[in-house]
């Protein structure tokens, strides 16, 4: 088996006296679609965060595409390859659909302050093919007769799929998902998942995905976390999940010995 | 569509001095007036890019404007004498761009330690910079002390005036409205998200402060120029203010808007002339009228979007 795509090794992460993860060992290979699932603040998020860069892991250490992470800016991961969604959606509120999908296509080395001011021919090529690959996207997500109006006026559910289409716009390598069935009714789910499956295996990337929600995660994933008070508590296919006592316990919580 | 900025550019350009050249036909009042407009516009659109497009709040405009202004004046006031009329252009041309590039490195200077400050905090230290800018001019000798300088030359005329607020329109356009430009409006609506897609926040940043103070400086030179003496009580808070509010009045980060705001609250002061005294007292409830009826901008449409 090659290497994988994405390493966490001992991760531990500390706010003051409150250890958020603890010791976390987790593995992405290429084109994998894999769950971390708990209990609210289980760490799930934080973990993304450090994945993502936007924190920095207190020990351990995490590599992506065997480079580390340790120091490096969100902005340069996501230039190589780290691409995510947010459990709050976070659009650009001033942008149009079409915008919001563009900005993302950051990867044009051509774009540069010089190019944009001198509007040659190189520029204008670059900018239509952005704005063609932009539509692209939109259409395979039955978007793109939204794309003039603002992204933030769209209704919920669809927010929340331009959201992943403009983290596909960054033409990643690893996909993140942070809570993207939040307050989506169980049809929405459905949905959630048969397009979440439907992009790793037309985009051919891995997928990490933080759910709340277990009808989700084993529905699709190929492999599961499951974290709790920060570490994690078990790790297995969905059916070994389901059936861990461990898992059910952070859950339900523990039966009481009957007295 | 192919290459209508640079169309509009130089049809710009070309107007501005077009008129120019048959400027004696106008009221030579008007056109003072009109020229205080073009300064006005460059001011207004290239902090727009700051604080508009980028949601940078900055109250330090009229700081940068003072450098451009004091070092474009020192410079003309000092070789102006020595160099036949001829090149006088040149020379007016080459101090515009040092006042301009010093603005700017002034922009570099406050733009990179104030990065991790936004809103209240980051518009707090813009305004103390300005302010240590003044004083400073106040302070130093070879810039006139508190008299400032007198005996500039009056070589700003509405040619240049209005050449320049045209390239600053074309500037701040095509820097947003492109694939990088839409970085200065990402930082502005989310600066996690903008980063999580693959943009540097600090660059734009820095970008939108180098390239505002740049414009701010060359309207200085340009004021300097035009009203042939400057003192630093010329460029205190009051200035970054009117800028300000010009922004705002026009709908942040709508250049149409701001244009037309510019333009209207320089004619405004002058049309109040009649009512003397009154002047001030109705210009600023007219303000703050607009304020509490368009808190989104007086101009609303010719919403920013992309080509």
């Amino acid at each position: 088996m090659s290497a994988p795509l994405l390493e966490l090794e001992k991760v531990t992460i500390q706010f003051g006296g409150l250890t958020a993860v603890c010791d976390l060992d987790m593995c992405v290979g290429e084109r994998e679609l894999i769950g971390l699932i708990g209990p609210n603040g289980a760490g799930k998020t934080t973990a993304f965060n450090m994945i993502t860069g936007v924190y920095q892991p207190t020990s351990g250490s995490i590599r992506f595409c065997q480079k580390p992470t340790a120091g490096v800016k969100p902005y340069i991961l996501s230039l190589r390859g780290i691409s995510r969604t947010f459990q709050n959606i976070r659009l650009f509120a001033q942008m149009t659909v079409l915008d919001n999908v563009r900005t993302a296509m950051q990867g044009n080395r051509a774009q540069r302050v010089r190019d944009a001011l001198l509007r040659g021919r190189t520029f204008r090529e670059v900018e239509a093919r952005v704005a063609n690959e932009a539509m692209e996207l939109l259409k395979i997500f039955g978007l793109d007769h939204f794309h003039d109006s603002m992204g933030k006026s769209l209704p919920y559910g669809d927010q929340r799929r331009l959201e992943i289409v403009r983290a596909l716009a960054a033409k990643p390598k690893l996909l993140l998902l942070d809570e993207p069935a939040a307050g989506m009714n169980p049809t929405e789910k459905q949905q959630l998942m048969e397009l979440i499956r439907f992009v790793q295996d037309k985009f051919q990337i891995a997928v990490l995905l933080v759910e709340h929600d277990m009808k989700v995660v084993m529905g699709i994933c190929q492999r599961i976390h499951v974290l709790d008070y920060g570490r994690k508590i078990a790790e297995g296919t969905p059916a070994e999940i389901r059936a861990n006592p461990k898992v059910i316990a952070a859950y339900l919580g523990t039966e009481e010995p009957d007295a | 569509m192919r290459g209508k900025e640079k169309l509009f550019l130089l049809l710009a350009v070309v107007a501005a001095v077009g008129v120019s050249m048959a400027s004696s036909l106008f009221n030579r009042y008007y056109l003072g007036v009109a020229v205080d407009v073009g300064i006005n516009v460059i001011l207004a659109v290239s902090l727009n890019l700051i604080n508009g497009h980028t949601g940078q709040f900055s109250l330090g405009h009229a700081g940068f404007m003072a450098v451009g202004g004091y070092l474009a004046a020192k410079l003309t006031l000092v070789f102006g004498p020595h160099l036949p009329p001829a090149v006088q252009p040149f020379l007016f041309a080459g101090a515009l761009l040092v006042g301009g590039v010093s603005a700017a490195l002034a922009g570099l200077a406050v733009g990179v330690p104030t990065l991790r400050l936004r809103g209240d905090y980051l518009a707090i230290v813009t305004l103390g910079f300005g302010e240590i800018i003044r004083v400073i001019f106040q302070t130093s000798e070879p810039f006139g002390a508190a008299t400032g300088l007198t005996g500039i030359a009056k070589l700003t005329n509405f040619g240049w005036a209005w050449g320049l607020a045209a390239v600053t329109v074309y500037v701040v356009a095509c820097l947003v409205n492109s694939t990088y430009g839409r970085g200065f409006i990402a930082v502005h609506d989310d600066e996690i998200a903008a980063s999580a897609m693959g943009i540097n926040p600090v660059r734009y940043k820095v970008t939108a402060f180098v390239v505002g103070a740049f414009f701010a400086g060359i309207a200085g030179g340009l004021y300097a120029h035009q009203k042939a003496v400057i003192s630093p009580g010329g460029f205190d808070f009051l200035k970054s203010i009117e800028i300000v509010v010009m922004v705002i009045l026009g709908g942040m980060g709508r250049t149409v808007g701001v244009i037309l705001a510019a333009v209207i609250l320089t004619i405004l002061p002058e049309l109040l002339r009649g009512v003397a005294e009154y002047r001030m007292i109705i210009y600023s409830l007219l303000i703050i009228g607009l304020m509490l009826t368009r808190p989104q901008g007086l101009f609303t449409f010719g919403k920013k979007r992309a080509a």
